[in-house]
């Protein structure tokens, strides 16, 4: 299957996995856009690229650590300053899980 | 220009300011002046701090006045792109779902310009979450590109290019992910450099694609831009993909403006076929003026380039949809109700927030991305965009064994007029074609003004790629090419841009 062939429900699928909750006219939109858009990006598939190594960063990743000391940190206030609601120094948030 | 301080170059500021001629306070408020007769037009900013300017510059007066040694560019104000987190002042990233929040700590680029004593007058505008060529993304509305109210100051820096050209700022902080940086630079007749990835630390830089991502100076002339990019880089451990090595020399090699003996490299495939003719004969004079000072020029041909457009656009909005999920509703920025739910699950909220906080083209390619990382698709196109990186890698390694630097032009045309390409997302990915190897290899790049083309009387930008920690090879390049059509020119180039203050009186 050719990724330019993506339908409108399979555009309203992947915003949903994307937390995005399209209207109906974002959706009609967003097929055609992404159909052109996907038609071109998939030209990689023509380079020459068997047995290429795939490469994910510019530069080759190493871990990095550092000692494991106290350092200063933000204060509970600071932290919860952009938070849309609190409640006795915590993130309030929605309720998480489904009505049965 | 009433004031010739908004002129002056951000290296004499420095000078003056050292020898107690002008006070930062002083010029601090002259470039708020500007501002507040320019901007209405102009559009720089999404906010001005013009308390928390003036209180730095007083201080930096005072210490100075007290005979303290102080850093290089002490005193010189400069404007930040809001994407950088700054403590107490708002960091939107031209977005909705950012509006009115107050980051509660510093970028490390940030934490650097203060650190270096320079006033910051406040956070300029982008295309939203850096997602553009033009700031016609932005949440807040387009900057203009001071040649010409009606076009484009690139993107997504437009609003740090803008606000140099409009001599609101001597300086000003950029990113460049695909081009961010060094496209504003080249429509706008300024200077911006994309360091090498890891030059300077991602800390505090808000994430569009952490592999590509890249912080940067922009500023009016070579010197100046090495002169703050020495301020921004230097390893960070904050950033785990920071560089442990010292900066390269950039300032140095600015001063000296030596390319005798250097082997320039045409790259091929990014001349001719697709660039205006005017952003053609502007570069063909370049070169020229660069054999003229003693480098030999090469032609190199990096075949893979023409599969760089189609990779990265795969590779950016497959990070881009990851590190954006961040946004979620719960910790910061903005929360939205769906409509006619009552008791809205935490999901439920979290989709109607990003559906109101996120614009279109966010919107595109995180979707995008969200496909290019599925299961199925996964090896075809992000494997496959994974792969085509290593060729363009692999063919700037090639290219700089003929050649010190390569060079193009930075932009396929000069600005374009608003609205020109907003409904073809294509086209407008198009403008990034020269710029974007640099951010899939890792390697430095600059792009500095080359004239204007004739047909238009628009900015042309002429860009230099470097191998990676090999940043001061742009700037002796730079400088070079900038002291002879300076002299060719007879005055900067900005210097014959229109009188913005009568528009302003007009509009």
């Amino acid at each position: 299957m050719r990724m330019s062939e993506l339908t409108r429900a399979d555009v309203a699928h992947l915003a949903g996995l994307a937390r995005i909750e399209l209207s109906d006219d974002e959706l009609d939109k967003m097929v055609g856009e992404l159909g052109i858009i996907l038609e071109s990006v998939a030209t990689v598939q023509n380079a020459p690229i068997d047995d290429v190594a795939p490469m994910s960063h510019p530069m080759p990743l190493v871990n990095v650590t550092r000692p494991d000391e106290v350092r200063p940190s933000l204060s509970p206030e600071a932290a919860l300053s952009g938070a849309p609601e609190q409640d006795q120094q915590r993130f309030s948030v929605p309720r998480i899980l489904d009505e049965d | 220009m009433t004031n010739e301080l908004i002129t002056a170059s951000a290296a004499d500021l420095a000078a003056r300011l050292a020898a107690r001629e002008i006070s930062s306070a002083e010029l601090t408020q002259a470039c708020l002046d500007r501002t507040a007769a320019v901007d209405g037009v102009v559009h720089s900013y999404l906010h001005v701090d013009a308390e928390g300017a003036l209180a730095a510059a007083r201080a930096i007066d005072e210490r100075r006045a007290a005979r303290e040694s102080l850093p290089t560019l002490a005193g010189v104000p400069i404007a930040v792109k809001d994407v950088m987190t700054t403590k107490g002042l708002p960091t939107t990233c031209g977005s909705k779902i950012l509006e009115g929040w107050i980051p509660p700590y510093d970028s490390t680029v940030v934490t650097r310009l203060k650190a270096a004593g320079m006033p910051i007058l406040g956070k300029t505008n982008l295309d939203e979450f850096a997602m553009g060529s033009s700031t016609e993304h932005s949440a807040y509305g387009p900057s203009r590109n001071p040649w010409d109210l009606d076009r484009i100051p690139g993107g997504s820096g437009g609003g740090s290019s803008s606000v140099i050209a409009s001599f609101q700022a001597p300086l000003a902080t950029g990113t460049d992910t695909g081009g961010s940086i060094r496209q504003p630079a080249a429509v706008t007749g300024t200077v911006g450099t994309k360091p090498t990835y890891g030059g300077v630390s991602r800390y505090g830089l808000v994430a569009l694609a952490s592999s590509l991502d890249q912080a940067g100076p922009c500023a009016r002339t070579v010197l100046d831009t090495a002169l703050l990019h020495e301020v921004m880089a230097g390893h960070d451990p904050m950033d785990s993909t920071s560089i442990d090595a010292p900066v390269p020399a950039v300032v140095e090699a600015a001063r000296r403006a030596d390319v005798s003996g250097m082997k320039i490299g045409i790259i091929r495939e990014l001349t001719g076929d697709g660039f205006q003719a005017g952003v053609q004969q502007r570069f063909d004079e370049s070169v020229q003026h660069l054999v003229d000072a003693g480098a030999e020029v090469v032609e190199v041909s990096c075949p893979s380039f023409t599969y760089a457009l189609a990779a990265y656009y795969l590779i950016l909005p497959s990070e881009a949809s990851s590190n954006l999920a961040k946004f979620d509703a719960m910790r910061y920025g903005l929360r939205v109700a769906p409509h006619g739910i009552d008791d809205p699950s935490a999901e439920q909220v979290m989709a109607a927030t990003r559906d109101a906080g996120f614009g279109d083209e966010v919107k595109r390619r995180i979707i995008l991305g969200t496909y290019a990382l599925s299961s199925g698709y996964y090896d075809a196109y992000y494997g496959s965009a994974q792969k085509v990186r290593r060729l363009i890698a692999d063919d700037f390694t090639r290219a700089f064994e003929a050649a010190d630097v390569l060079v193009s032009p930075t932009a396929p045309t000069t600005a374009f007029a608003f609205g020109d390409k907003i409904d073809d997302p294509m086209a407008m990915y198009l403008n990034d074609i020269a710029t974007i190897p640099a951010n899939l290899a890792g390697v430095p790049g600059m792009s500095l003004p080359s004239g204007l083309a004739p047909e238009d009387g628009l900015p042309v930008g002429f860009q230099i790629l470097a191998p990676a920690m090999q940043d001061q090879r742009l700037y002796a390049v730079g400088a070079a090419l900038e002291a002879r059509l300076l002299s060719a020119w007879g005055a900067p180039l900005l210097h014959s841009a229109p009188d913005l203050t009568a528009a302003g009186k007009g509009a």
